[in-house]
């Protein structure tokens, strides 16, 4: 009874902590007063001032389609690696591949981003391109750290489940593709369709890659929004949060939909 | 498609897309950091000269300069000081929560495990800008303690490396929490009723049982949080104050500010080389890790 008595206590402490200032940001989001610190009373005004703002949703659809498009790259690039590090024995410099497929999931972002902006900018000198950062160099970057929390969901996914499907497949005189389309990628389509989320989720979060990358009319979601932020507070950045940590909570519990952790 | 070219397709295809836009860039930050700066565009000579001859034109004036100044090296020692408080309180309030999940009954192990990750997906600098609110001279956490007559004025709880402290934590606490659950779900609860059954008290339990078995968990979980927090950037910006300076910041304002190319290079490539250690041992866990479906 008395260990129960903690352990309630503990996961609802946590809960509380993690939830409470969302919970926070929400609250203030309704509030009238342009000075974001002092209530005034309840009122949707900022939720209509956000969508008058044409930085941010002009910011907002930039974002949209770069995370759309680098996750739908990142995917099919993390679904090939997941595959060959659990389905393709014969890896040359195996220790070499997983080291570039993990490696940017803990690297540190600012390392990253600095990275690949020295990179475009070597690249320029050398063939001319791109002539200038924007859009595009911002795409490859999230791909390329993208890769990685794909990879890792479609191997977990591919180990879990039973490999004489697929041999069995084999012996009724599928081929290896015939195998792959039919059989494997179907089967592990719910974690394709996750790893696809995760991916977007996480570029339409990164903020320090983008800094880097970015260039002129290459302006993201959370550029934008640490532009209004790092000195202050901003009400319309109050409103925005509540539309956006829904949405993105919705996303996620898709996310484990798809990735079938009920069945667990 | 043959067999052969299918798996090569398979292997080279994101082989070639790592190397070109993953390895490459960390080798040219290599080649810069060793590069002498000069005024100009871009602000660095190249290393390789062609008068007479090729000739090699390197220095490691860049990396002198980071280690003769008191100033960088300090930056480093706070983030990694900075790195290792934050992961000790991730691993202080993680572990039980993780625990507590892992030993529920099945249907309620699984609703708290979302609840613990959701606010994971919910954007990262937003969380951190929730904090910014909550820890304001007049904001929730001070109007709390003034009501409760535990300060009689506000406190300044934001600008300080507590604040940054505190923001981290927040916002890593679900990193540390899913590796921890990863193993600790996967071990025998009867272990632990059989060593009580055996006579060892709780503490002893914890110590020779739980605690033991959950060691790549925990190392998982600490090093998913510790790298990263080292190179922190967008936490120390938004809550922290002019009482510390950081890596991240340091890194930052030589490339932006200082348009030190070469000197911003050799930063990165030091802190590179500080996590080589703990990115090789995660990667062993990871490949082990990996075939666990728990991200």
């Amino acid at each position: 009874m008395k260990s129960s008595i903690i352990k309630i206590t503990v996961i609802f402490l946590g809960l509380f902590f993690l939830y409470f200032p969302i919970l926070v940001l929400i609250f203030y989001s309704f509030n009238e007063n342009k000075r974001v610190m002092v209530w005034k009373g309840f009122s949707i005004r900022w939720y209509a001032e956000l969508f008058k703002n044409e930085q941010i949703i002009e910011a907002f659809i930039i974002s949209m389609k770069i995370a759309a498009l680098s996750a739908t790259l990142a995917t099919i690039l993390g679904v090939m690696i997941g595959y060959s590090l659990v389905r393709i024995r014969k890896i040359p410099f195996k220790s070499f591949y997983i080291f570039l497929s993990s490696t940017p999931l803990v690297l540190p972002e600012l390392i990253l981003g600095l990275s690949m902006l020295l990179f475009f900018i070597s690249l320029n000198n050398i063939i001319g391109f791109p002539s200038s950062r924007g859009q595009l160099t911002i795409f490859i970057s999230h791909v390329t750290f993208c890769i990685a929390f794909v990879a890792i969901i479609i191997q977990a996914r591919l180990t879990d489940f039973n490999k004489n499907i697929e041999e069995a497949a084999m012996d009724l005189g599928y081929n290896y593709t015939k195998v792959l389309y039919k059989i494997t990628l179907p089967i592990i389509l719910p974690s394709i369709i996750a790893g696809w989320l995760l991916a977007f989720t996480i570029s339409l979060d990164d903020l320090v890659v983008a800094s880097f990358t970015t260039g002129p009319g290459a302006n993201t979601l959370p550029i934008v929004v640490f532009s209004k932020v790092r000195l202050g507070l901003s009400p319309e950045v109050n409103a925005l949060s509540a539309i956006l940590m829904f949405a993105l909570i919705i996303i996620g519990l898709f996310y484990f939909y798809f990735n079938k952790k009920f069945k667990h | 498609m043959n067999n052969k070219l299918f798996e090569k397709y398979f292997v080279f295809s994101p082989y070639f897309w790592l190397v070109l836009f993953f390895f490459i860039p960390l080798a040219i930050i290599f080649k810069i950091s060793i590069s002498v700066s000069e005024w100009g565009m871009p602000p660095y000579q190249d290393i390789f000269l062609f008068d007479n001859g090729l000739n090699i034109n390197t220095t490691f004036e860049n990396y002198v300069y980071i280690f003769s100044d008191y100033y960088y090296i300090r930056s480093f020692v706070n983030s990694l000081i900075l790195a290792l408080i934050s992961t000790f309180f991730c691993l202080l309030i993680g572990f039980p929560l993780a625990f507590y999940i892992a030993t529920s009954n099945i249907r309620l192990r699984n609703i708290l495990l979302v609840l613990v990750v959701i606010p994971f997906w919910s954007s990262f600098l937003l969380r951190v800008y929730a904090w910014k609110i909550i820890l304001q001279n007049n904001g929730i956490l001070n109007l709390i303690l003034l009501n409760l007559g535990i300060t009689s004025e506000p406190l300044q709880l934001l600008y300080n490396q507590y604040a940054v402290i505190m923001g981290i934590v927040y916002t890593y606490l679900p990193l540390m929490i899913l590796p921890l659950y990863g193993y600790l779900n996967k071990f025998d609860l009867n272990l632990i009723d059989a060593s009580k059954d055996l006579g060892l008290n709780r503490f002893k339990t914890f110590f020779k049982v739980i605690l033991p078995l959950s060691v790549p968990g925990i190392v998982a979980g600490s090093l998913l949080v510790f790298i990263p927090v080292v190179g922190e950037f967008i936490i120390p910006e938004m809550l922290g104050g002019s009482d510390r300076l950081y890596y991240g910041k340091i890194l930052w304002e030589e490339f932006f500010v200082n348009r030190n190319w070469p000197g911003a290079s050799a930063l990165a490539f030091t802190g590179i080389i500080i996590l080589v250690l703990p990115i090789v041992i995660f990667q062993i866990l990871y490949s082990r890790w990996s075939q666990r479906n728990e991200i």
